[in-house]
């Protein structure tokens, strides 16, 4: 009737996991910078497993890639700056746990905007009123295309998430389309650079450098972005909604209206990078304008835990290790595919999402926890 | 009559043919999702799976003595170990280390389809060829060889019998899938440790277990989809695999995560990714100018999201996602 | 040579974070016996029993099984002891069937059909009703709760434990649960109920041991107890509740409740023709069984549950003026100038974030002040500091999250907040729930201060001695109906007792002969 335990000795299990009650922050950054410096290992001895190249060089050139010159350095910092405000567009959305993962799709349909804008309006309105309507139908598009499963969300609770990603690709079909409508010669889906020769609709230049203006209209973002989210009643409503609904109702706050007015800022925000990708970068619209921010600033904002200034710090080492790893493989003593940055970065990446549980978990090891009963 | 009959089997032949690698990749996400692991990391899977089997199969190709069994065996194997490898990644850090899984997710999907691409890239590097794709072509009319007496059997032969084995494979896992899902003790206990990990947990199941293993087993269905989209396009070219990752989780929705309707959905996706190429065969006197196959390519999604909201309406409790999707578990939480 | 105990636990201490929950506990359990495991909430009583039932893992501390000592470091590991626990909240999955439910987790053949079978010869040996079919989301508590039992039996454990198996349960089902234990108890069965209720306790068990603040007290033999002996050995010693009441002044209606009707998301009527009339300057208590409406009831007065029927009004203290506030949101209602604070049930969920500061939980109510797009900080400092002060939060600073705090301290945090409102009404559910006798003790005068302020305060509580004592009048609600009200001055403990279980009699009558 009773069954008897098999084990003859007792067996305890070797270690269990506790969760951390808070941790200084310099050893959480130190973590972090632990987990980098493991991650930059790891990748050096693949790189060598793989490719036989010497990481060293390898990454002597990844630094000579990314600031290697002022031409580069300009680059890095205006990917950055495009980087950051896709990261600063999801991030009110997120902390309020509306997972928007439909960033591509929103800069998508901003940059198709602003292409509209820049075919339909050049010549026929003075070029203040045509960055008017280009900015306006940016933020537009891109808020609409977020606020449509962001109604379904408030109202019906459809998964976001999900939504979000189709969303993506009806809006990049769309992108597919126009390139066709739109190309010059009918059948090659290139449109172009737009205005090549007059440059209406261009990004003005700031002091002679084109890659000014871009980065400084990132930097008043993000400050605003900052001010924001933690000194504005917005700010602080999202806040609750995202952590605890209950608590949102209790004090009355309309639950609905702030996820639609949330994802609206988010939208428009995605909407406007879609506008300095056109306007102030490429100057034309090709089924990549996107270049993946949308999915990469995900990772940007949720490695900055959603505060807009450390945001500034993950774009910034994404861009850093995606630029230099490019350069890598144009340098002459190596031969690498620039399809090496991608595994670069995303080795990193991954090791700095692990290490995150570090910070947040303490792994008890029995005998080590003995000893701290008997110290205490 | 035969000549509609030759257009209903040319149509659905293309539709499956189409769907099949979204069909792999759909089975594969779905028992990912029911242990409550929202794995969008299945574009990158997918490429990972396929690189692995193309690059098999291309050096295979180039050793002295060949083998038809190899051929086919090796790249396979290869193709499930490479998917595999991502599994565990993704695993580790969302299960072991309890990462935010859309987060991981993303990053799954660049970093393979960046393996995915690389390796294309650094082959085509390594022989020298002027194309822009990794052709396995003797490889790949090996995986498509097919019944030799299909056609012989009339209409319902070639309706039956005249695919691809990968594409009887692809069925017939699914259809596994649906059956261990809903009738067996482990499909019941995954399905559990999706719903409520806790309550699986108290209940005296291995909860992570299940997550590793499912999640494990899911990618390696979703690398064979990969896998098969190099065969039928005879190689690898860079970026053209993640659509149809992205595809194969829409048609998880769409498939309201049952892996046997997901058969039918795949092929619905198939047709509609390719109905506009089709149309010209069918030789209807319907004209779409060119360029609007973009707009076609968009119904899938399109459809998904109908179907999502009208599941998140109606409120079927059977219907909707897994409860605990997207969410981390760990037992001591208060 | 006697025979080894079922269960014993050996100086089991377990720790959240800087909580204790558990310190140095020992039991003893033996085979053909109940043993009642007695605490107030927050005694540590489920944890313990969760330690057991491989839930949670022990720092330190050994557990024996018949005289044998054994690892528990996953509810795997505990069934295979035969240990079966029924919690409190339910360890079901909602869209499986109650037969998929009970073989969850089991290992052999899987053949749903016959689990059926046995399910439901299981079910008629004990006399229970069970559809092995019905999915468990269109189930009724006491239904799933069924499921959990059966689930226990079905595996054939020998150990059970229950969690506060009754508080969900009407008094005939009660009484059906009682019997079966004892069936059980004769087989040979080693049980554990936990409860916090006295006349169960002595009803049920045959040794009841005594938690108090997670500290174990000791053992006693159900029969040389009584409700003193118990309650003493569970609040320490016996606490003379030595509470000032004073007499309401000039009480004028403040709040109107008329013919409530309420139904919850599960569709089952929780409210039912509910009028009462909270005065001014005067404590009402709301006595009741857990989960009788109370709930539901202050919800909707705050305007969070919806109401089906019936009226709610207000009685302005300063025109007289009678403010309809049904079906209004919480925003409505503070838009009418009504100054109603509540200090709701769920601290940490509903009534502050737990993962916010104490600065910026004094804003949740105030932050729309002003027409600044912008926070504005400095007066929730200066309250938080307030506060800290004059409550006795213990924290390391105002900008330390909540969370971290401890209960008591928590709802300090909360309660300083509701009052610095200075509201008109004051609703209170359970604000002692968890806290230590000094914390307690604050929140009664905080509540008391309030009163002779001529605030209408409505105070939901659990422990019948604080209701007699702190209240002015008592309504007593069972099933979601209002049973009687009384004068708390006069009334007795068996009189409210009464009014309770007679209630849920009434209102589910017609369940239970369905």
């Amino acid at each position: 009737m009773v069954k008897s335990p098999t084990e003859k000795k007792v067996r305890e299990p070797l270690f269990h996991i506790v969760k951390r009650d808070a941790i200084p922050w310099w050893k959480a950054w130190l973590i972090r910078i632990a987990a980098v410096l493991i991650a930059l290992v790891v990748v050096a001895v693949i790189t060598l497993v793989m490719t036989g190249q010497d990481p060293i060089e390898m990454y002597k050139a990844m630094f000579d890639g990314a600031v290697g010159n002022s031409t580069r350095t300009w680059n890095l910092l205006q990917d950055t700056a495009l980087l950051l405000i896709v990261g600063l567009a999801v991030t009110p959305a997120f902390k309020m746990r509306f997972w928007n993962i439909g960033a591509q799709g929103q800069i998508l349909v901003g940059c198709l905007a602003t292409t509209f804008c820049m075919r339909t309006f050049t010549g026929k309105v003075p070029t203040a009123v045509l960055f008017i309507l280009m900015i306006a139908f940016a933020l537009i598009a891109g808020a609409v295309w977020a606020l449509i499963p962001g109604i379904f969300k408030a109202y019906l609770n459809t998964n976001e998430t999900l939504f979000t990603l189709m969303m993506n690709y009806i809006a990049l079909n769309l992108v597919a389309f126009f390139c066709f409508r739109w190309s010059k010669n009918s059948g090659n889906d290139v449109i172009g650079i737009i205005n090549r020769s007059s440059k209406t609709g261009w990004m003005p230049d700031i002091a002679g450098n084109k890659f000014l203006l871009n980065i400084i209209i990132v930097a008043v973002i993000t400050v605003a972005a900052f001010v924001y989210l933690k000194y504005s009643k917005h700010g602080y409503e999202i806040s609750v909604v995202g952590e605890s609904e209950n608590t949102a109702r209790y004090i009355g706050i309309n639950v609905k209206h702030v996820i639609i007015r949330t994802v609206l800022i988010s939208g428009a925000l995605c909407g406007l990078a879609g506008f300095l990708l056109v306007s102030g970068v490429h100057h034309t619209l090709t089924t990549d304008v996107e270049g993946g921010r949308g999915f990469t600033a995900i990772i940007v904002s949720w490695m900055a835990h959603f505060n807009p200034f450390y945001m500034i710090l993950t774009s910034f080492l994404i861009v850093f290790l995606e630029k230099g790893a490019i350069q890598v493989a144009s340098a002459k003593n190596l031969q690498l595919d620039d399809n090496f940055s991608d595994i670069v970065v995303g080795i990193i990446i991954l090791f700095i999402i692990g290490c995150e549980f570090f910070i947040n978990y303490r792994i008890k090891f029995k005998s080590k926890d003995k000893a701290e009963e008997a110290r205490e | 009559m035969s000549f509609i009959l030759d257009k209903i089997i040319y149509v659905l032949a293309n539709a499956i043919n189409n769907g099949m690698p979204i069909l792999f990749g759909s089975t594969g996400e779905i028992i990912t999702e029911k242990a409550g692991h929202l794995n969008l990391g299945i574009p990158g899977v997918m490429a990972v799976g396929g690189i692995s089997g193309v690059v098999t199969a291309f050096f295979y190709q180039q050793s002295a003595s060949k083998n038809t069994f190899l051929m086919i065996l090796l790249p396979l194997l290869a193709t499930l170990l490479g998917s595999l490898v991502m599994g565990l990644i993704y695993c580790f850090l969302t299960v072991t280390l309890r990462a935010n899984q859309n987060v991981t997710g993303l990053a799954l999907t660049t970093f393979g389809i960046g393996i995915g691409n690389f390796f294309g890239a650094s082959i085509i590097k390594l022989s020298h060829s002027e194309l822009t794709s990794v052709r396995i072509d003797e490889t790949s009319k090996v995986f498509k060889a097919t019944l030799p007496f299909a056609s012989k059997l009339g209409f319902i032969g070639e309706l039956l019998f005249s695919y691809r084995f990968l594409v009887y494979a692809g069925i017939i896992i699914a259809l596994v899938c649906a059956y261990v899902l809903k009738r067996t003790r482990v499909g019941l206990h995954l399905r559990a440790v999706g719903e409520n990990p806790a309550t699986a947990d108290a209940a005296g199941i291995n909860v992570n277990k299940y997550k590793y293993v499912s999640t494990c087993v899911g990618s390696m269905i979703a690398g064979l989809g990969g896998f098969y989209y190099c065969i039928d396009k005879n190689g690898w070219s860079n970026d053209n695999i993640g659509p149809f990752g992205w595809l194969a989780i829409a048609l998880v929705i769409f498939a309201i995560w049952r892996p046997n309707l997901a058969i039918f959905g795949s092929i619905l996706f198939g047709l509609l990714l390719n109905l506009y190429d089709l149309i010209p065969a069918l030789e209807l006197n319907i004209k779409f100018p060119h360029g609007y196959d973009k707009l076609f390519k968009m119904v899938p999604y399109i459809v998904t999201i109908v179907v999502l909201i009208i599941t998140s309406a109606r409120k079927k409790r059977e219907n909707q996602p897994p409860a605990s999707l997207g969410l981390s578990y760990f037992r001591e939480d208060r | 040579m006697e025979k080894a105990p079922a269960i014993e636990l050996k100086n089991i201490t377990k720790t959240f974070g800087r909580i204790v929950a558990n310190h140095n506990v020992n039991l003893k359990v033996n085979r053909g016996e109940i043993m009642a495991i007695l605490g107030e909430n927050g005694s540590g009583k489920t944890t313990l029993m969760n330690m057991i039932s491989g839930i949670y893992f022990p720092d330190s501390g050994h557990i024996f099984i018949d005289g044998k000592e054994v690892v528990i470091a996953s509810p795997k590991d505990s069934y295979k002891y035969g240990i079966g626990m029924i919690h409190q909240h339910f360890k079901l999955v909602d869209v499986l069937s109650a037969a998929e439910n009970i073989v969850l987790g089991l290992h052999g053949k899987y053949n749903i059909k016959e689990a059926s079978r046995e399910v439901a010869r299981i079910a008629s040996l004990y006399g229970f009703e069970i559809d092995p079919a019905k999915k468990i989301y269109e189930m009724s508590v006491s239904e799933k709760q069924t499921v959990e039992i059966i689930k226990v039996l079905y595996r054939g454990a020998d150990i059970l434990i229950l969690d506060e198996p009754t508080a969900v349960l009407t008094p005939q089902e009660t009484a059906k649960l009682f019997a079966v234990l004892r069936r059980m108890k004769e087989d040979g069965k080693a049980i554990v109920i936990i409860t916090h209720k006295l006349h169960e306790v002595l009803s049920i068990s045959d040794r009841v041991a005594v938690l108090r603040k997670g500290e174990y007290i000791c053992t006693l033999e159900t029969k040389d107890a009584t409700e003193a002996s118990l309650t003493e050995a569970m609040v320490g010693k016996k606490v003379a509740l030595d509470i000032d009441r004073a007499d309401p002044v000039d009480p004028e209606d403040r709040l109107i409740v008329k013919d409530l009707d309420c139904i919850n998301r599960e569709g089952a009527k929780v409210l039912d023709d509910v009028s009462f009339t909270a005065r001014s300057g005067e404590i009402l208590g709301i006595a009741g069984i857990a989960g009788s409406g109370q709930r539901e009831l202050l919800e909707a007065i705050a305007g969070l549950q919806h109401v089906e029927s019936g009226e709610i009004t207000y009685k302005d203290p300063k025109t007289g003026k009678a403010e309809n506030l049904r079906d209004k949101t919480p925003m409505q209602i503070r838009q009418l100038g009504v100054r109603l604070s509540f200090v709701p049930e769920d601290r940490l969920g509903m009534g502050l974030v737990g993962s916010m500061d104490i600065i910026d939980n004094m804003m949740l109510r105030s932050y729309r002040k002003g027409k600044s797009a912008f926070l504005q900080r400095k007066e929730p400092r200066d309250l938080a500091n307030e506060i800290i002060k004059s409550l006795e939060v213990v924290t390391p600073s105002a900008t330390t999250p909540v969370r971290r705090l401890s209960g008591g301290n928590v709802q300090k945090v909360l309660v300083g907040r509701e009052i610095a409102a200075t509201p008109t009404v004051l609703m209170a559910a359970y604000p002692v729930r968890g806290l230590d006798i000094n914390s307690s003790y604050m929140i009664y005068n905080l509540l008391n201060q309030q009163k002779e302020r001529g605030v209408a305060v409505i105070f939901v509580g659990e422990d019948l001695d604080v209701l007699i004592d702190l209240c002015d009048r008592i309504l007593v609600i069972g099933s979601g109906h209002v049973t009687g009200v009384v004068d708390a001055r006069t009334t007795t403990k068996e009189e409210i007792g009464l009014l309770m279980t007679k209630s849920v009699a009434h209102g589910e009558g017609g369940e239970l002969n369905g």
